[in-house]
């Protein structure tokens, strides 16, 4: 039984913690410009 | 989408755009134009390249530019100077609360949409332990189980919900329903009696399926965000169309900058080559020639003499020129247009879409059911308890949980396959208004016809010979005509071109010219628009028409086929006009016809009852483009259509028109089929659960398969191709 409620405990550990990276991103902008992300990648900085 | 003009605003006035403190200021700019990484780049690095700017950052998605800068060393006007010498639209960005909000608005579905994920994942799992291992498990372990399941899913509905229950109450706040109600009520209900069992260790535990339907619902909620989203971002184009400032000459003879707004009729305004006219006037100073191209969809330059009337949106193209107001900014023809495009949508917006039409019989036949489920069980003499359990059962199960993907899939799936195939779709709901026309008409200039001149006067061989000599060392576009016209052959040695006058060069021997009438010493007059001498000879002029797009004449029969009629309008002559439609196979047109004609003409059609689908490219079109039922705009047409269209062509091309058609008629089939789904998931669900049958499990795996069922048959959308 504590097998059982260790694997749910971690579950829910990593889950949150999934959520909590994803609401950061989200606060902080990362999500705001899809359109303008996909093409900054092609932008040659060295030049 | 507001198209007003910007309040007043002189040169002085850009600071109340710029943000922060002395230190640190920011001041954003719309940029209009900006498509592609190499456009990020540019301007970025522009205007990174003014002293003192510390920052630029260009959002794609928005067309916003931020601009920071510390101390006060940046003036705001040369941000914008940058960026227009660029090639882009650029405006001062007054921080629109409606855009912030698009932009919080999809921050909160994701959010919910996560949140949801992760509460469906821990909820049905611990659930689904219950129902299948339940019986090996102890009291205690089980009522651990209920327990924290209801821990997980109970705050995960309430916050995830947000989005539905904010929207069903301000719609019962305004005493009407729609479909976040039932939604709603189904959520709270069974979250408060699988609450109500958990507390009394019974077995009808609906957190799961209140979990689920919340996924969902969101999915499809979110998929139609999307596209709403990206139809919202056209609209701030306009913002960096209208030109705001202007240059008045003083009464002492210098001039000053001033807002537009302020323009009163008798001031003189001087405009610079490349600047457009903020207001109507009169030409005072010397000839010069403008791109009325924002004005009348025809974008070759149109020669004005002194004395003649210039309107707002003119771009001036000749030399420098002093205008005489005669009209103010809010009487002059731009703003005008802007007036009768918001009427168009306004009048676009009341058009009730197919799911709020489904969703307003469906919630009161599902609020009776209900109540009735409930009234029945108390007569045959059940408790309460388990008459408010059945009733619940069966709210639960009629949630329009299919019916709430049945239509955004779809959509989604059509607009994906319509970008695939060129065509950009700004609204799901277009998709809808598409498939329902009976009417189709089109523009003449720039729709139907290409702006690509050719030869049309028979000029004799040997001429057009040696001209094209001449003529196939340029690349102006009436010099292209010319070489086409003669085909492959040798070019003139020592050809020399002088923008704007034309090509000198020797033809054995003799001096030979090609250009304008000046330029070839030939009479200012007729119809010839390019002129060619061959030494003392005398000047032969050619005359040049305007090309039909060649898919023309294949797309009006396609759209016959389909038992579309098809009408021409055009400001055209009736000369040109009628040899399009002739060539086009259009046997209804009209010419002569100014933009306000086109729009009462829409109005007209529209009052008859009949579904009109315009296409058009200029600004002259945009007002009956958002009058018609549904407008497309080929990629060339003005930034005012394309912004006045629910859908515009990428690509050369009209023939996307056809596929548009097929594909949006496809989808709404889909969509039916998808209702009728739902519906026959409903028909046979709600007597099993109004007699108490259907255990949650039940329940869950329904809700589940129906939405997997509806959004597989939107698939299908992309699989086969039309025929």
């Amino acid at each position: 039984m504590t097998g059982i409620a260790l694997v749910i405990a971690s579950a829910l550990l990593v889950g949150l913690g999934a959520l909590v990276v994803l609401f950061w991103a989200l606060s902080s902008g990362q999500y705001d410009d899809l359109d303008g992300d996909a093409e900054r990648i092609l932008i040659d900085d060295d030049s | 989408m507001t198209l007003l003009l910007r309040p007043a605003e002189t040169a002085d006035d850009l600071t109340r755009y710029v943000h922060g403190e002395a230190g640190s200021r920011s001041f954003e700019v719309a940029v209009n134009g900006a498509r592609c990484a190499g456009c990020i780049a540019k301007i970025e690095a522009g205007v990174r390249g003014i002293a003192g700017v510390r920052e630029a950052r260009l959002n794609l998605s928005t067309g916003k530019l931020r601009v920071g800068w510390e101390g006060a060393a940046v003036a705001p006007q040369a941000v914008l100077r940058r960026v227009r010498d660029l090639g882009y639209g650029a405006q001062p960005f007054d921080a629109e609360a409606t855009l912030d909000a698009d932009a919080a608005q999809g921050r909160l579905l994701l959010r919910c949409l996560a949140l949801a994920a992760f509460g469906t994942v821990f909820t049905v799992g611990l659930t689904d332990a219950l129902w299948y291992g339940g019986d090996d498990m102890s009291a205690a372990v089980r009522a651990t189980f209920y327990w924290l399941a209801a821990a997980i899913a109970i705050p995960v509905t309430l916050y995830a919900g947000q989005p539905f229950f904010r929207s069903a109450w301000s719609s019962l706040a305004r005493r009407r329903t729609n479909m976040d109600v039932p939604i709603s009520a189904a959520l709270l209900l069974s979250l408060g009696l699988s609450l109500y069992q958990t507390l009394l260790r019974g077995q009808d535990i609906y957190f799961d399926a209140a979990v689920m339907l919340v996924l969902l619902l969101l999915v499809g909620r979110y998929l139609d965000f999307r596209l709403r989203n990206r139809a919202r971002g056209a609209a701030r184009h306009l913002l960096a169309m209208q030109s705001l400032l202007a240059r008045r000459i003083k009464p002492d003879g210098d001039s000053e900058t001033v807002s537009a707004r302020d323009l009163v009729p008798g001031d003189r305004v001087i405009l610079a080559s490349g600047e457009r006219a903020p207001v109507n006037g009169l030409l005072e100073s010397q000839a010069t020639e403008v791109d009325n191209s924002l004005v009348t969809g025809e974008s070759a330059a149109v020669p004005v003499l002194p004395g003649a009337p210039l309107q707002a949106g003119a771009i001036i193209t000749g030399p420098a020129a002093v205008l005489r107001v005669t009209a103010r900014v809010e009487d002059s023809l731009v703003a005008d247009l802007a007036r009768l495009l918001e009427a168009g949508q306004q009048t676009r917006s009341r058009y009730v879409k197919l799911a709020d039409r489904v969703a307003r019989a469906y919630v009161p036949l599902v609020t009776v059911l209900a109540l009735s489920v409930l009234a029945g069980w108390l007569v045959v003499g059940a408790p309460l308890a388990t008459a408010a359990t059945h009733a619940i059962a069966v709210l639960i199960i009629t949630c329009p949980c299919a019916l709430g993907l049945a239509v955004p899939a779809v959509q989604v799936v059509a607009t994906g396959r319509l970008f695939r195939d060129g065509v950009f779709v700004k609204s799901g709901d277009a998709l809808e208004r598409l498939a329902e026309i009976d009417l189709a008409v089109f523009d003449k200039t720039g729709t139907l016809t290409t702006d690509v001149p050719v030869l049309a006067n028979a000029v004799p061989p040997a001429v057009l010979e040696d001209a094209a000599r001449l003529a196939r060392a340029s690349r102006h576009p009436l010099a292209r005509a010319v070489a086409v016209a003669a085909g492959a052959g040798p070019v003139a040695q020592d050809a020399r071109e002088t923008p704007g006058e034309g090509i000198e060069g020797l033809l054995e021997g003799e001096v030979c010219r090609l250009g304008n009438a000046a330029w070839c010493g030939a009479p200012r007059d007729g119809s010839a628009r390019l002129w060619f001498r061959r030494g003392d000879h005398t000047p032969v002029g050619f005359e040049f028409q305007e090309t039909i797009r060649p898919e023309a004449r294949k797309l009006i029969a396609a759209l016959s086929m389909r038992h579309i009629a098809v009408e021409m309008l055009t400001g055209d002559r009736g000369g040109p006009a009628a040899r399009v439609a002739r060539e086009a196979g259009i046997a209804n047109w009209c010419a002569g016809v100014g933009p306000r004609e086109k729009a009462a003409h829409l109005e007209q059609l529209r009052a008859q009852g009949r579904r009109v689908l315009m296409v058009g490219d200029g600004i002259n079109d945009a007002a009956a483009m958002a009058l018609a039922h549904v407008s497309i705009a080929p990629g060339s047409a003005t930034d005012i259509s394309q912004l006045a269209s629910d859908m515009v062509i990428r690509g050369d091309t009209l023939m996307p028109v056809v596929e548009a058609l097929d594909v949006s008629r496809r989808a709404r089939r889909l969509v039916l089929q998808n209702f009728a789904l739902a519906a026959l998931y409903n028909v046979t669900a709600i007597p099993l659960a109004a007699s108490g049958l259907v255990t949650p499990l039940i329940a869950a795996a329904t809700m589940a398969g129906s939405s997997l069922l509806v959004t597989l048959n939107a698939l299908r959308l992309s699989w086969r191709r039309a025929a």
